[in-house]
C-alpha cells in the first residue's frame, strides 16, 4: 500500500475536511441559535445582569424612656467597603488600609474569610468609621483605589453608661445566629441586637431594608442609576419602643451608687410593674460597641473581675437574707396558720432550741415577745423560726413554688436567671443525699439554704405588698394592653396591713434602717444582710414608698455585693432612689441631702424624725 | 508561498488586534487591559519578521532539528514545573517561563516540537499502522509532553495535544476502528459519570472487539478491554485528585446554574454576551457586557464572545470563515505535499489549530467546557501568536518541497 499516492491522500483530505466542517458547522449552529433564535431571551437578561439593587439600611427604632427622652437614636455614619476584586488585590488593599482604619491581622483574617464566601459582593471594611477616617480616606481617595464609603445610620446611645444593661449591644450577625430561625431572612454583615433591649425587640427595630435599582459593572461599581419603574423601594425605619425606663432616675442611681461596688439596683412602678430602673453595676458603654468593639476593650471587659457585662439585676442570684422573711410572713397569713396579733408561745431570749440543734437570733440579748410586725420590723429570727415550723417544710415549699421563686419573672429581656428554690422535699435528697428533716424549715425560714433570688424577682415579690397581693411580670416596654396577670398573694387587707406595718417599723426609730427615713415620704422596707463567709456579707434592702399616708408608688429593691449592711449601705440607696423619683413625680425640687442620716451628717435640722418619735416610735 | 491562506492568517492576526483593542474598551478602564493590543501588535510585527525565516528553512534540517527539539522542549516543560509562574487567570498553575521581562508558554513551542518528531516518527514508517501496537510509539511520544503540562496543570493545551495525536495518526493511514480503539478508554472515562450508561457502553465494546476479533491480536483486544475497565475504575479517583477548580468547570458545564456567581459566572456571562449581541451585534467596541465588565477573560481566552457581542451573529459568521479557510488551505496542502513527513507536519499544525479553535470557540458558546485555551491568531498572548505564525511557517515551507 502506498500512503503517499495522491489518490489516496486527497480521500484522506476529503474525510479531514468532513470532520472539519462537521465541527466549525456545529459552532456555527450552537451560535445561530444563541444569537439568532434566543437573542431576545440574552438581549433580557444582558440587562437584569446590568441592574443591581443597592440595599438602603434601614435606621433602627429609636428608644424612648417613659417621659419620652431619648435613649437611643441614630446619627449618620460611615461604612468603608471594598469593590469586589481579585483576592490578592483584595488583600493588599485592605493591608493598605490597616493602618488607617485600625484593622488588625485577625480583622483582616475574617474579611478575607468573608470575600472568599461572598467573591462578587462589596466587601464591608469597617461598618462605623468615625467622620475622621473616612475624610482621611476621602482625601487620598486615589491612593484606595476601589474603595467605597457609604452612608449609613449609626446607633448613639444617649443614656449613656447607666442604661447599658437595660439597652444591651450592637453588632454583627454571627453564623451561628444567621442558622437561627429566629433571624429568618437576616443577611450576613446586617447589624443585630446582641443583649438587651436591642435583643429582645430586634424584629421591630430592625425595620425594612430598602432597595434601589442602579445600573452597575460587574464589579458592582455604580454606572448611574436606572431610570424606570419601581426604581426605589424605601427602607422603612425600625418601630420606636417606649420603655417605661426612667431615665433621670436610672442616671441617678448610676450617680448615687457607692463608689468602686458592685450590684444592682431594680426599681418598678406599683400602678402597672413597669420597670423605672434596672441598674447594674459596674456598667460599661454600649457606645463602644457600635461599629464593632475594639478588641483590647472588649477583653478588657471580659477579663475584669467585676464582669462589667454581666447584668446582676435579672441575671445575679443572691440568698435572699433577711428580705426573705417576708415571703415567708406573706405565706403563714395565706395558709391562715398565725393571727397577725398573735405573739409566738417562745419569747426570743437570743436563740431557740429546736430538737437537739440550738438556732440562733441575730440579737443575743434577745427581742422577748412580738407579734408579725414587731417580728419583721426587728427581724428576729426566733419568731420566724416558729413561723416556719407551723407552716411546715413541704408547704413552705409548695407555696412558695406557687409564688414563683424557681421560675423567671417574664420580663421583656432575652434572658432573665430562674430563682433557685426547692419545688419539693425531693430537692435534698438528689442534692444532698438525705430526706430533710423538719428542722430544715428553720434556716429555710430566715432566708437562708437552698435559696437564691435575682433582684428582679425580689422586687416583685416586693411589688406584691406594695399592691393588694397581685404581681404583673415587670416589664420594660410601655404597651397599651392591660398588664398581663402574674400571680398573687391572696391575703386579707388586715394581714397585708399587719405585713407593711412591720415593714414601715423599719425605717421608724429604733428600727434597722430609721436613718434612711425620708422627709416627704413614706417608706417602708426590709434590710438583708447575707453572711458570706469568707468575703464580707452581701447587702439586701427591698422596700417600697409612696406620699405620707397614701398607697405605695414605687418598689426599689437593692443589692450591694459585699456591702457588710443592708441598713448602712442598701437602705439609703432605696431611699435615695425613691425620693429622687417621688419629688420628681410630685415637683419637689430634688435634693443629694435626702435620708435622716444625711440630715444628721451635714447638720440640716430635720423635724420630721422628731414627729415620728412620737407618732409611733417605740425602740 | 500560499498567499491566500498567508493573507487570511494576516487579516485573522489584524483582525485580533481590533478585538482586543476594543476588549480593552471598559467603563472603567483598567490598567491592565488598555493598552495591551499595542503589545499584540509588537508581537504580531516580530512574528511577521521571524515567519520568512522560517519558511526559507530547509525541510532536512526541520527533520533532523526535530529529535532535538523535542528534546530540548521536554527539558523546558520540566523547567516550567520547577521554575515556572502562573498568571493572569492561571495564576495558581505553573505554565510560564520568565525571562527578564519576557515570558512565555514553553507548551506552544512543545507542541511544533511534537508534531515535527511525531511527522518524523510516522513518516520512517513504510506501512501505515495497521495494530494498535503501532500505535504504541506515536502515543508514547504525543503522552510524555501531555504528562508534563498535566502536572502544570493545564487542561487546555492537552486538548491541542490530543488533536495533534489523532490528526497525524490518521493522515499516516491508520484505521478508523483503530483510531476509535485508541481513544475508547478516554470515551470509556467521561462515560463512567454513570453506571448503567458504562455497563451498556463496556458491552458494546466487547461486542465490537469480539466482531473484530480477526484484525487484532488477542493481546490487543484484552488491552482495550482493561484499558477501558481501568477508565471506569479510576474514574472516581482521577475525579477526586482534580483541582476544585477543574471539577467546577466540569459541574458548570453540564449545569451553569450550579454556581452562576463562582465557576458557572464565566459560561453564563459569556453566553449573556454572545446572545445578546444577535444577528448585527452592539457594535466594535460598544458591547455593554465588555464595557461594564461581566465578561471575564475578555481579551484572552474570552476574545470570541466580545465578536459575538459587538459584532453579531455576522460577524462571528465571517472568523469562522476565515478560520474554516484557513484549516481547509491546510489539509490542501497536506494533500498535495509530495513528502510524507511534509504532510504529515501540515496535518499536524491542522490537528492542533482545529482543536485549538473547536475547543476555544465552543467553550464561549457554552458546547465545551471550559478550559484555558486561547484562539489562534485572535486571542491576546505573544508567545502563542509567534508560535502559531512560526507553525504556519513551518506549513508553508514544507508544502513547497518536492517529494524526497
Amino acid at each position: 500500500m502506498n500512503l503517499d499516492h495522491p489518490l489516496i491522500r486527497a480521500q484522506r483530505a476529503r474525510g479531514a475536511v468532513i470532520v472539519m466542517v462537521f465541527l466549525m458547522g456545529v459552532l456555527g449552529i450552537a451560535f445561530f441559535r444563541a444569537q439568532v433564535l434566543r437573542a431576545g431571551d440574552w438581549r433580557l437578561q444582558s440587562d437584569t445582569n446590568r441592574l443591581r439593587a443597592l440595599a438602603l439600611p434601614a435606621p433602627r427604632g429609636t428608644l424612648f424612656d417613659r417621659n419620652g427622652a431619648v435613649l437611643a437614636d441614630n446619627v449618620p455614619g460611615y461604612a468603608v467597603a471594598l469593590l469586589p476584586s481579585h483576592r490578592d488585590t483584595i488583600r493588599s488593599r485592605l493591608e493598605r488600609l490597616a493602618p488607617h482604619l485600625g484593622l488588625t491581622p485577625a480583622r483582616i483574617q475574617r474579611l478575607m474569610e468573608q470575600q472568599r464566601a461572598y467573591p462578587r459582593q462589596p466587601l464591608t471594611v469597617k461598618m462605623n468609621a468615625s467622620l475622621q477616617e473616612v475624610s482621611v480616606l476621602e482625601e487620598r481617595r486615589n491612593e484606595f483605589p476601589g474603595l467605597e464609603l457609604q452612608m449609613r445610620p449609626q446607633r448613639r446611645y444617649l443614656g449613656g453608661e447607666a442604661m447599658a444593661h437595660v439597652l444591651g449591644t450592637l453588632g454583627e450577625i454571627t453564623s451561628q445566629e444567621l442558622e437561627n430561625p429566629e433571624f429568618s431572612g437576616y443577611q450576613p454583615g446586617w447589624i443585630v441586637g446582641k443583649d438587651g433591649i436591642e435583643r429582645q425587640y430586634e424584629r421591630l427595630l430592625q425595620g425594612r431594608r430598602g432597595y434601589r435599582l442602579v445600573e452597575v459593572d460587574a464589579l458592582g461599581r455604580i454606572v448611574g442609576p436606572f431610570e424606570g419603574p419601581a426604581g426605589e423601594i424605601p427602607a422603612e425605619p425600625g418601630e420606636d419602643i417606649h420603655l417605661s425606663i426612667d431615665l433621670e432616675l436610672q442616671q441617678w442611681i448610676h450617680r448615687i451608687f457607692p463608689e468602686g461596688m458592685t450590684g444592682a439596683v431594680v426599681a418598678l412602678n406599683v400602678e402597672d410593674g413597669g420597670i423605672l430602673a434596672l441598674y447594674s453595676a459596674p456598667v460599661f458603654d454600649p457606645n463602644d460597641f457600635v461599629g464593632g468593639i475594639a478588641l483590647d476593650r472588649w477583653q478588657a471587659l471580659n477579663s475584669d473581675p467585676d464582669r462589667p457585662l454581666f447584668n446582676r439585676a435579672t441575671l445575679g442570684l443572691y440568698p435572699p437574707g433577711s428580705t426573705w422573711k417576708l415571703a415567708v410572713a406573706a405565706i403563714a397569713l395565706e395558709l391562715g396558720v398565725v393571727h397577725p396579733t398573735e405573739t409566738m408561745p417562745i419569747p426570743c431570749t437570743g436563740g431557740m432550741q429546736y430538737g437537739t440543734r440550738y438556732s440562733r437570733c441575730w440579737r443575743p440579748e434577745g427581742h422577748g415577745y412580738l407579734d408579725l410586725a414587731g417580728a419583721i420590723r426587728h427581724s428576729c429570727n426566733v419568731y420566724f423560726y416558729q413561723l416556719g415550723l407551723r407552716v411546715g417544710l413541704q408547704r413552705l415549699l409548695e407555696e412558695g413554688t406557687a409564688i414563683g421563686f424557681n421560675q423567671r419573672c417574664g420580663v421583656d429581656l432575652p434572658v432573665e436567671a430562674q430563682g433557685f428554690f426547692p419545688s419539693n422535699v425531693g430537692f435534698w435528697e438528689t442534692a444532698f443525699g438525705y430526706r430533710p428533716m423538719e428542722g430544715e424549715v428553720l434556716s429555710m425560714a430566715i432566708g437562708q439554704g437552698p435559696i437564691s433570688q435575682t433582684p428582679l424577682k425580689m422586687a416583685q415579690f416586693y411589688l406584691a405588698l406594695a399592691r393588694d397581693g397581685s404581681a404583673p411580670p415587670p416589664r420594660l416596654r410601655q404597651t397599651d394592653r392591660p398588664t398581663t396577670e402574674g400571680w398573687r398573694l391572696d391575703l386579707s387587707p388586715e394581714a397585708l396591713e399587719a405585713l407593711r406595718d412591720g415593714l414601715r417599723g423599719v425605717l421608724l426609730p429604733g428600727g434597722t434602717a430609721h436613718l434612711s427615713s425620708l422627709e416627704h415620704w413614706d417608706l417602708m422596707g426590709k434590710t438583708g444582710t447575707v453572711q458570706n463567709p469568707p468575703n464580707p456579707a452581701h447587702a439586701w434592702f427591698a422596700g417600697s414608698a409612696g406620699p405620707r399616708g397614701e398607697e405605695p408608688e414605687i418598689v426599689v429593691v437593692a443589692i450591694v455585693e459585699f456591702g457588710e449592711s443592708g441598713s448602712a449601705v442598701a437602705a439609703p440607696l432605696v431611699a435615695k432612689t425613691a425620693d429622687f423619683y417621688l419629688r420628681r413625680k410630685y415637683g419637689i425640687p430634688t435634693d443629694t441631702i435626702q435620708t435622716l442620716g444625711e440630715h444628721y451628717r451635714t447638720g440640716r435640722p430635720a423635724p420630721w424624725a422628731a414627729r415620728m418619735w412620737t407618732e409611733g416610735g417605740n425602740p | 508561498m500560499d498567499p491566500p491562506l498567508v493573507l487570511t492568517v494576516l487579516g485573522l492576526s489584524l483582525f485580533g488586534v481590533a478585538m482586543i483593542y476594543s476588549a480593552g474598551v471598559l467603563n472603567e478602564p483598567s490598567p491592565v487591559t488598555q493598552d495591551i493590543w499595542q503589545k499584540q501588535l509588537a508581537w504580531l510585527v516580530l512574528a511577521l519578521m521571524v515567519f520568512p525565516l522560517i519558511s526559507r528553512v530547509s525541510l532536512r534540517w526541520l527533520e533532523w532539528a526535530a529529535l532535538p527539539a523535542f528534546v530540548g522542549a521536554l527539558f523546558l516543560l520540566v523547567a516550567t514545573l520547577i521554575i515556572g509562574t502562573g498568571a493572569g487567570t492561571a495564576e495558581s498553575s505553573k505554565s510560564w517561563i520568565a525571562l527578564g521581562g519576557f515570558r512565555f508558554q514553553p507548551a506552544e513551542a512543545a507542541k511544533i516540537a511534537t508534531i515535527l518528531v511525531m511527522a518524523r516518527l510516522l513518516s520512517l514508517r513504510k506501512e501505515a499502522p495497521q495494530s494498535l501496537r503501532d500505535l504504541l510509539a506515536p502515543a508514547a511520544v504525543v503522552a510524555l509532553p501531555m504528562g508534563l503540562v498535566m502536572l502544570q496543570p493545564d487542561l487546555g493545551s492537552n486538548m491541542a495535544f490530543l488533536g495533534i495525536l489523532f490528526a497525524m495518526l490518521y493522515w499516516s493511514g491508520t484505521p478508523l476502528s483503530l483510531l476509535i480503539l485508541l481513544a475508547s478508554p478516554g470515551l470509556g472515562l467521561i462515560l463512567s459519570y454513570d453506571t448503567r450508561v458504562w455497563s451498556l457502553y463496556i458491552v458494546i465494546l466487547a461486542l465490537s472487539l469480539y466482531f473484530y476479533r480477526y484484525r487484532l491480536y488477542l493481546v490487543e483486544s484484552v488491552a482495550v478491554m482493561l484499558a477501558n475497565l481501568a477508565a471506569g475504575t479510576v474514574a472516581l479517583p482521577l475525579w477526586n485528585s482534580l483541582a476544585q477548580y477543574q471539577r467546577n468547570r466540569i459541574l458548570v458545564f453540564l449545569d451553569p446554574g450550579t454556581d452562576p456567581l463562582g465557576a458557572g459566572w464565566n459560561i453564563i456571562q459569556s453566553k449573556v454576551a454572545i446572545g445578546s449581541g444577535g444577528l448585527w451585534g452592539k457594535g466594535f467596541t460598544l458591547g455593554s457586557q465588555k464595557r461594564l465588565a461581566f465578561l471575564p477573560e475578555q481579551h484572552t481566552d474570552f476574545i470570541f464572545s466580545v465578536v459575538g457581542e459587538e459584532l453579531g451573529f455576522l460577524g462571528v459568521g465571517l472568523v469562522l470563515l476565515a478560520l474554516s479557510f484557513v484549516l481547509l488551505r491546510l489539509v490542501r496542502l497536506a494533500a498535495g505535499a509530495a513528502d510524507p513527513f511534509a504532510g504529515l507536519v501540515i496535518f499536524g499544525i491542522f490537528g492542533a489549530w482545529m482543536a485549538h479553535v473547536f475547543v476555544n470557540i465552543g467553550m464561549t458558546v457554552g458546547l465545551v467546557p471550559i478550559t484555558g485555551i486561547p484562539l489562534p491568531f485572535l486571542s491576546y498572548g505573544g508567545s502563542f501568536l509567534l508560535m502559531s505564525w512560526v507553525a504556519l511557517g513551518i506549513a508553508v515551507r514544507v508544502s513547497r518541497e518536492p517529494p524526497g
